[in-house]
């Protein structure tokens, strides 16, 4: 009965998103208040029986009905009472739902909070967001329906896939689907502008509350799907470039080049037609996450449902909203009225940087992520776009734009005075570099760009609290005033500078992590003790525990430093029965900000188990940077302005040479070289078979006398270009590492016309007859309490 | 049939969406006009710079550009004011009906349709505990084995239930729980010919009908103890031939049937097999037995669909007539079963469930296989019926 219920409520669902979809937008054509009105209780409806639904399919899954097929298919009864609500969600039909869920969530929020929109807005909004609800809906109702029956039903479900079976799942996936999700209000928003033809920037205002939301979510569930992936895939890796990662960085860079862009709409009335595009952009980009996601056109940990049916269906509803928008946009952008002007070196200028940065970081993941499918469409040529192309092209294209980020907000809107800023970012800069020389000094060994990444860093920090103590005006007025002026400051202006210090914390948390980890590798048996750092590691114990539904074996480490003991850290492998599968549990230690990190491999006959044990400095920032990125968002939402509106362990010991020049080398050349069975993984942090043969191959032709250059050449006319994970530097490929300068070239050209031709002087004073009726229109507001009090 | 209160939760449910749209279309709300809107934005951030001029963050140069940049903004809004057209009242009103009958005929009727296709009303839910709480009834084998499985689980021992379980494990599509249970029972119970066949077949049925090398071994272990073991000897016969020795296969093969007694049921499968490979059956030996001598089988082949129906309602015919005399034939019953479903005589079918569930009320394994083929009968429409 709940199973069926569910489904009735989905159906209801449904037929009350078409009429979300019809009678707003008809009573918007007709300037009829009533039917627009209607758009609000209809929204809340919707996401009254979505939810119902969603709470069915929960209780299907905590009371484990095996007659729905999804609840037999990813579930366990024997799982504990989190695990059986989390993989509701854990399952391709259960997230679809949740997906849905989350938007008709920010529909019923629109509906409850959008009390400031003007009706024809609001209604179109609710339309537009209607239009999306009834696609997915009828995705999942059509090819991934989760209340499908099961007759007979099995004893027992297939258990969710072990690597889910973490608290992780509880918190990624849904704040993850609140950021992809939030971007369709600003996606709603956009078309909603285009078809009244009416952007001006009371619009950026309505808009950048949600986008902000949006922003948050996506920022804190990126966080937290890296620090996942750090400790349950067991290598220590916190981002791969994998292509669903990719998928979830795309929106966000975009996200975040939109809420700059909307400053600049809502202050200066300028970028409006460039906004708009983004927001189209930016909600473009989470769909297409979903579809790779989803499809099967891209292998990778998160693909849990491949389907080719799912996979042209998610298609079709991409292009609809996609090619919608985007012919929408054309047909109505020119008729867009150009706003505010002002000078290159300017706060605005700033912002057109840093959109101009972000834009063609989001073009170098895209392309990157889509070079190998559309290439091999094409010509049939198999090529591997990895880490090596992501970091040089993407962190490119990052360090002059978070250079530049401590000046933005120092800069005056209109016309800035660059060498003022200068001036006053000179303490910053002081420090900065004193911080990279010490650094320099004091640490051995280490990429040499390292201190100059921190003293980076230190700069952008220091330049968010610059930001803040300019404000106040601190050294030039006294101490009180500046006291005063500093409580006076509003909420998004701490926002803005604390989001900027925590990109600073993350940088710094980087440069460290891949700049000074201490790795060791070695085979212990019990008793023995591995020396990392100051640290010394001892397998004390290896036991074996049972969980609720697997086996673990788990060795016990006990760490001393200096001799004195500093507790224990354990890493186990767990063997779940019902999948056969096995996962790697690594063992974490915090110290302070730094990490000590342990994963076990195989055990041998003789009682040996493998080990990698990895010291990570500073590594913790990483995320802590992300938590204050996000804390800067919040402090800014709270603006009470805008409230009007796998693999285990890859270098098994046995294989590492006993020459350690030799064995630096061939650690060096693995990493550029793909596991073609893996997704984006290197053949050193695979634990695939075939990457195990491609390490000793490596190691072989080195101990052969072969050069760096002649191992790379024998691995490629053995397996092909496929196995490289930077892409040559060829004709063929010449447009994948094109396409980021390309996009920042002809930004810049736009840029630098669009602010040629409305380069002008201050604004013409009002006439007496337009004072007048300013005035008036003033007054009138005198009734009502002004917005947002 | 859909339940009474599954019924009245789905018109709860009905009713509660058609008045969300209803509910709305009687209202008379107050309207807010996108030019208010736009000045209430306008006046908010006249107010702050006038704030951040006060407190000394905003030059006074500035402040001024930026309030005549506002009011700018504010005059353009309002002369943007939208031309609230008079409606004609009357077609107001035709819309708002349109969108009322919008909500009370489209949203149920749109709803239940496709609740129609894609809804299954008559499977009631069963959460595990409710199933594992109820009486033990043979409708849910999967329970039941659960339950076995529990015990077994408690006592590891006992190689009795594993040899219960096997076979079960095999109808239900387990094979591989099919083989570990037979190696239990083995492990336990000690070797025999049939325990040794049937974990072989387990494993072929578990590897999609191929004879892996484990499979062979079991097979050639339950020869050692018994030569004469039919089943062992047939898949040895198919690993040869999937190995493409077809002399071996055919030789196997041909040795079994000379061996088989003229009514063993698995005659005409090896016949078959042994023409696929090219091999003559020799004749049976004596072809008085109820089950199809390899001269029925090769005659059957050139009948006509006709002919061939009345010979293989002759050969029913006999095997019922021998059932009744000999009801301790659980294979014999299920040959029945599955031979009036074949030619598409429930009533009989059921009957002769019927009959053979009283012969074999004490043994559950029996029963579980019955079962099985209760369901094998009608894969669709006997699902339904439960509910």
């Amino acid at each position: 009965m709940i199973a069926e219920m569910g489904q009735y409520a989905l159906a209801l669902a449904f037929a009350l998103s078409l009429a979300q979809v019809v009678l707003p937008a008809w009573g918007a054509r007709r300037g009829d208040p009533v039917l627009m009105g209607a758009a609000g209780p209809i929204a809340l409806a919707l996401f009254c029986f979505i939810t119902f639904a969603f709470s069915l399919l929960v209780q299907l899954y905590v009371t484990s009905d095996f007659t729905v097929v999804n609840v037999a298919e990813n579930s366990h009864s024997q799982m504990p009472l989190i695990y059986k609500i989390t993989s509701t969600w854990g399952n391709h039909e259960g997230s679809m739902l949740l997906w849905v869920f989350v938007l008709a969530f920010f529909g019923a929020l629109v509906a409850v909070f959008g009390a400031n929109l003007p009706d024809r807005l609001k209604a179109l909004v609710l339309s537009v967001q209607g239009a999306v609800a009834a696609a997915f809906l009828s995705f999942i109702l059509f090819t991934s329906n989760p209340f499908a029956r099961l007759v007979p039903p099995p004893a027992e479900g297939r258990d969710l896939n072990p690597i889910l079976q973490d608290p992780g799942l509880a918190i990624h996936p849904p704040l993850l689907y609140l950021g992809y999700v939030g971007l369709s209000i600003s996606f709603a928003f956009a078309i909603a502008a285009l078809i009244e033809g009416r952007i001006d920037a009371a619009w950026a205002r309505w808009v950048r509350p949600w986008t902000l939301a949006a922003w948050i979510f996506l920022t804190l569930g990126i966080a937290m799907g890296s620090y996942w992936a750090y400790y349950e895939l067991g290598w220590g890796g916190w981002w791969f470039w994998d292509p669903v990662e990719n998928a979830s960085l795309m929106p966000w860079l975009a996200a975040t080049a939109l809420l700059h862009s909307a400053v600049v709409m809502e202050k200066r009335d300028a970028l409006k037609v460039w906004t708009i595009l983004l927001a189209i952009l930016a909600f473009s980009l989470s769909l297409v996450g979903t579809f790779l996601v989803r499809s099967g056109v891209l292998t990778s940990v998160h693909a849990f449902a491949t389907d080719p049916a799912r996979g042209v269906f998610i298609l079709a509803i991409l292009t609809f909203f996609i090619a919608g928008g985007l012919t929408l946009f054309a047909l109505r952008a020119s008729e867009l009225k150009q706003g505010g002007l002002f000078a290159p070196i300017s706060r605005e200028g700033a912002l057109v940087l840093n959109n101009l940065f972000l834009t063609a970081a989001t073009a170098a993941v895209l392309v990157g992520t889509l070079y190998p499918l559309a290439l091999e469409a094409l010509t049939g040529a198999k090529i591997t776009v990895g880490p090596p192309y992501f970091n040089l092209a993407f962190g490119g294209l990052m360090v002059p734009l978070v250079f530049a980020m401590p000046f933005g907000p120092l800069l005056a809107w209109k016309r800035g005075d660059l060498m003022g800023v200068a001036q006053r970012l000179m303490l910053a800069a002081a420090l900065a570099v004193v911080a990279a020389v010490v650094i320099a000094a004091a640490t051995t060994g280490g990429p040499v760009l390292a201190p100059l990444a921190v003293g980076l860093a230190v700069f952008i920090m220091l330049g968010a609290l610059t930001d803040i103590a300019e404000r106040a005006g601190l050294g030039r007025v006294t101490a009180r005033v500046a006291l005063a002026r500093l409580a006076g400051v509003p909420r998004s202006g701490y926002g803005t500078a604390i989001a900027h210090f925590g990109v600073g914390v993350c940088l710094l948390g980087i440069v460290c992590e891949s700049g000074w980890s201490l790795e060791k590798i070695a085979s212990v048996k019990l008793g023995d003790t591995v020396t990392i750092g100051a640290r010394t590691l001892t397998l004390d114990r290896l036991e074996n525990r049972t969980g609720a539904n697997f086996r673990a074996r788990t060795a016990v480490f006990s760490i001393r430093e200096d001799g004195a003991p500093q507790g224990t850290i354990e890493a186990s492998r767990r063997m779940f029965a019902a999948r056969q599968m096995a996962t790697t549990e690594a063992g974490i230690r915090t110290f302070g900000l730094s990490q000590l990190y342990v994963s076990m491999g195989e055990e041998s006959p003789d009682g040996h188990i493998s080990m990698r044990a990895t010291y990570k400095p500073f590594v913790t920032l990483i995320w802590l940077g992300a938590v204050v990125m996000a804390l800067g968002g919040a402090l800014s939402l709270a603006d009470r302005r805008l409230r009007v509106g796998a693999p285990a362990l890859a270098v098994q010991p046995d294989e590492v040479l006993g020459d350690p020049v030799l064995e630096s080398r061939a650690r060096a050349i693995s990493a550029e070289l793909r596991c073609m069975v893996c997704q984006n993984q290197s053949i050193d942090d695979s634990d695939a078979p075939l990457a195990k043969d491609l390490r000793l191959i490596v190691r072989e032709r080195l101990k052969a006398g072969d050069s760096d250059a002649q191992v790379m050449e024998f691995m490629v006319a053995r397996y092909g270009e496929f196995v490289l994970l930077r892409p040559v530097m060829s004709w063929r490929n010449a447009l994948l590492w094109a396409a980021p300068v390309l996009v920042l070239a002809l930004g810049a050209l736009a840029a630098v016309f669009g602010l040629k031709r409305r380069r002008a002087a201050a604004p013409q004073r009002l006439s007496a007859d337009e004072e007048a009726r300013f005035k008036t229109l003033l007054a009138e507001g005198e009734g009502h309490p002004p917005e947002g009090r | 049939m859909i339940s009474l209160p599954l019924f009245a939760a789905f018109a709860l449910m009905t009713a509660f969406a058609a008045l969300a749209v209803l509910w709305p279309l009687s209202r008379v709300r107050a309207t807010r006009a996108a030019r208010d809107a736009d000045l209430a934005v306008y006046r908010d951030q006249l107010a702050e710079i006038a704030r951040d001029a006060k407190s000394g963050r905003l030059p006074k140069a500035e402040a001024e550009a930026a309030r005549i940049e506002v009011a700018r903004r504010m005059l353009a809004a309002d002369a943007a004011r939208e031309g609230a057209a008079a409606e004609d009242p009357g077609r107001a009103k035709w819309r708002r009906r349109a969108a009322a009958v919008f909500a009370m005929v489209f949203v149920p009727a749109f709803a239940a349709g496709l609740y129609g296709v894609l809804g299954n009303p008559a499977i009631p839910g069963a959460p595990l505990a409710e199933r594992l709480a109820a009486v033990p009834d043979r409708s849910d084998v999967a329970i039941l084995v659960r339950r076995v499985e529990e015990h077994l689980q408690k006592t590891p021992n006992d190689g009795q239930g594993y040899e219960i379980l096997a076979p079960i494990y095999l109808r239900l599509g387990r094979p591989e729980d099919a083989a570990r249970a037979y190696a239990e029972a083995i492990r336990i119970l000690g070797p025999s010919a049939m325990r040794h066949s049937a974990r072989g077949e387990a494993l072929v049925v578990a590897s999609d009908g191929l004879v892996t090398a484990d499979a062979a071994r079991a097979f050639a272990d339950a020869l050692a103890l018994d030569p004469d073991e039919p089943r062992a000897a047939y898949f040895l016969g198919l690993a040869a031939e999937q190995d493409g020795r077809k002399e071996d296969a055919a030789r196997i093969w041909g040795q079994l049937l000379a061996r088989a007694p003229a009514d063993a049921p698995f005659r005409p499968l090896v016949v078959a097999a042994l023409a696929r490979v090219g091999g003559a059956a020799p004749a049976a030996p004596a072809a008085a037995g109820p089950g199809p001598g390899a001269a029925d089988v090769a005659a059957a082949a050139s009948m006509s669909t006709d002919e061939r129906n009345a010979m293989v309602r002759g050969m029913v015919a006999r095997l019922a007539a021998r059932l009744e005399s000999e009801p301790n034939d659980i294979d014999g019953w299920l040959r029945l079963v599955r031979a009036y479903g074949v030619l598409g005589d429930r009533d009989k079918a059921t009957e002769a469930l019927k009959t053979a569930r009283a012969a074999f009320k004490d043994n559950a394994e029996a029963l579980g296989r019955l079962d099985a083929a209760e369901k094998e009968l009608a894969p669709r429409a006997g699902s339904g019926d439960k509910g």
